[in-house]
């Protein structure tokens, strides 16, 4: 069902510029308007999601560990899976970010029989990271139609992604085969494991669908149904120059249906689990120090609390306790008043 | 806001980072080149629109029947007959390699491999 709804949701999104473009001849609405649109979507979107997570108070210091929390000094503690300081919490959100290290550790439970098997199943970290290296590598290659000229790193980035040229003009770029690989690995994963699919909503697959739409449009747009890539950077380039234009030569419906496509995931970024692009960094459990008993987490909303000191309690019953006979600690109050003081 | 001193740098290299053409772009935008047509000749082997955006795969085409089925012989679209050279069917017109090809391929970013093996007059004529 939630697979069934997710792709007819793409499907229609697929025929929309196909029809709004191919038929009716809109260029400049699904070419220059929702583009736009769009990306606004996507940079405020997700500036007011982060505004809205920074401003919810962290009642708790809750990092998840997974090592020894740094004690006595003779016990060795585990730097990355329990970190102490800023530093070791920078690293750690460094290792998740980039290499994706909490899913390294992913397992796999398995009835056999009547015991449950634990084992180790590192395919989605593989799938998990093939999927968003790719990506982010297409997204910094196609900076090649948004410059100009283009700068070095990028065409150098071009230049690495695209060296494999046997496989036919133009060269295939290693990243596309990659993506696709990774994109069909993670959608088969909720299909095919009862386990996963069980908890797989329509959420999770349309913007698998989304994505592979947009990668596949991508890939055909490059070996098979080719469009005037020059009209392309004409218009790409019009768009970030904030002079749009749509060029004179006809580009082909397939690149509006790709661009109509990334600004539908762009618009569905802030309002979607896509946005633990930017959630990574809120996530309490990984951005905190396990440092509980060394510094003091203060809970946001707690109020003043008014309360009674022990020299202001001696002071208050100083007849009574003289008469019971029991010790003043007046010099010790005065060092407490002090030390208030030099603070 | 809790942690403004980190979220604000973040919301800015957010920005920075999503807005990052307009930035690569900003002071030092070229204008966009215009590839130099044939001054006599003013149709090619097929229409221009599909040459616009299918020459490559022509090209490609004409090297594996050229190299691999011994075919020296194209019938286009139209039924006309071309022979299947890129250096005296191709570059009989379009004779200039910077003014032409390059324009276009530099501009966006294409890593064609034909000048490997191929040579323009101009070039042949700087090794005589």
């Amino acid at each position: 069902m939630n697979v069934g709804w997710s792709l007819l949701a793409v499907i229609v999104l697929l025929l929309i510029p196909w029809i709004g473009v191919g038929v009716l001849g809109l260029d400049s609405l699904f070419g220059i308007v929702i583009p736009y649109a769009c990306f606004l979507v996507f940079i405020i979107g997700l500036i007011y999601k982060m505004i809205y997570w920074a401003k919810s108070p962290q009642p708790f210091k809750i990092p998840t560990t997974c090592g020894q929390q740094k004690s006595l000094s003779w016990i060795k503690h585990s730097r990355l899976e329990s970190p102490f300081t800023t530093w070791e919490v920078v690293l750690r959100m460094f290792f998740e970010i980039v290499f994706f290290r909490s899913l390294f550790r992913n397992l796999r439970a398995e009835l056999q029989g009547r015991r449950l098997i634990y084992g180790s199943a590192k395919w989605l970290w593989l799938g998990a990271i093939l999927f968003h290296w790719s990506f982010f590598i297409i997204l910094l290659r196609h900076l090649r139609l948004f410059t100009n000229p283009v700068p070095e790193i990028i065409q150098g980035l071009d230049f690495m992604d695209s060296f494999l040229q046997t496989l036919g003009v133009p060269p295939v770029y290693i990243t596309d085969v990659l993506i696709i690989a990774g994109l069909t690995f993670l959608l088969l994963r909720r299909l095919v494991d009862p386990k996963v699919s069980y908890l797989s909503h329509g959420s999770d697959y349309f913007p698998l669908f989304l994505i592979l739409s947009i990668a596949i449009t991508g890939v055909l747009m490059r070996y098979a149904i080719k469009v005037d890539i020059y009209g392309v950077k004409h218009l790409t380039l019009g768009l970030v120059t904030l002079k749009p234009t749509i060029p004179d030569v006809k580009i082909g419906t397939i690149f509006y249906i790709h661009i109509f496509l990334v600004s539908v995931l762009a618009a569905y970024f802030p309002f979607s689990k896509l946005c633990h692009m930017v959630g990574v960094f809120f996530s309490p459990t990984r951005n905190m120090a396990n440092n509980n008993r060394y510094v003091r987490h203060v809970n946001p909303w707690d109020y003043p609390v008014k309360y009674t000191t022990y020299c202001e309690w001696q002071e208050r019953f100083r007849d009574l306790l003289e008469q019971a006979g029991l010790p003043i600690d007046d010099e010790w109050c005065k060092e407490q008043q002090q030390t208030q003081k030099t603070q | 806001m809790y942690n403004a001193n980190k979220v604000i740098p973040g919301i800015i290299i957010f920005i920075l980072f999503f807005t990052a053409p307009i930035w690569l772009n900003f002071g030092r935008l070229e204008a966009i080149p215009q590839p130099e047509l044939p001054k006599g000749e003013k149709k090619c082997v097929e229409s221009k629109e599909y040459m616009r955006a299918y020459h490559m795969k022509l090209l490609d085409d004409w090297r594996k029947k050229a190299i691999r089925e011994n075919q020296y012989i194209y019938i286009n679209s139209k039924g006309e007959k071309y022979r299947i050279s890129l250096q005296k069917t191709c570059l009989k017109c379009h004779n200039n390699r910077e003014k032409f090809c390059d324009r276009c391929h530099n501009f966006v970013i294409t890593h064609p491999d034909c000048w490997h093996c191929h040579f323009t007059k101009e070039e042949a004529k700087k090794w005589q």
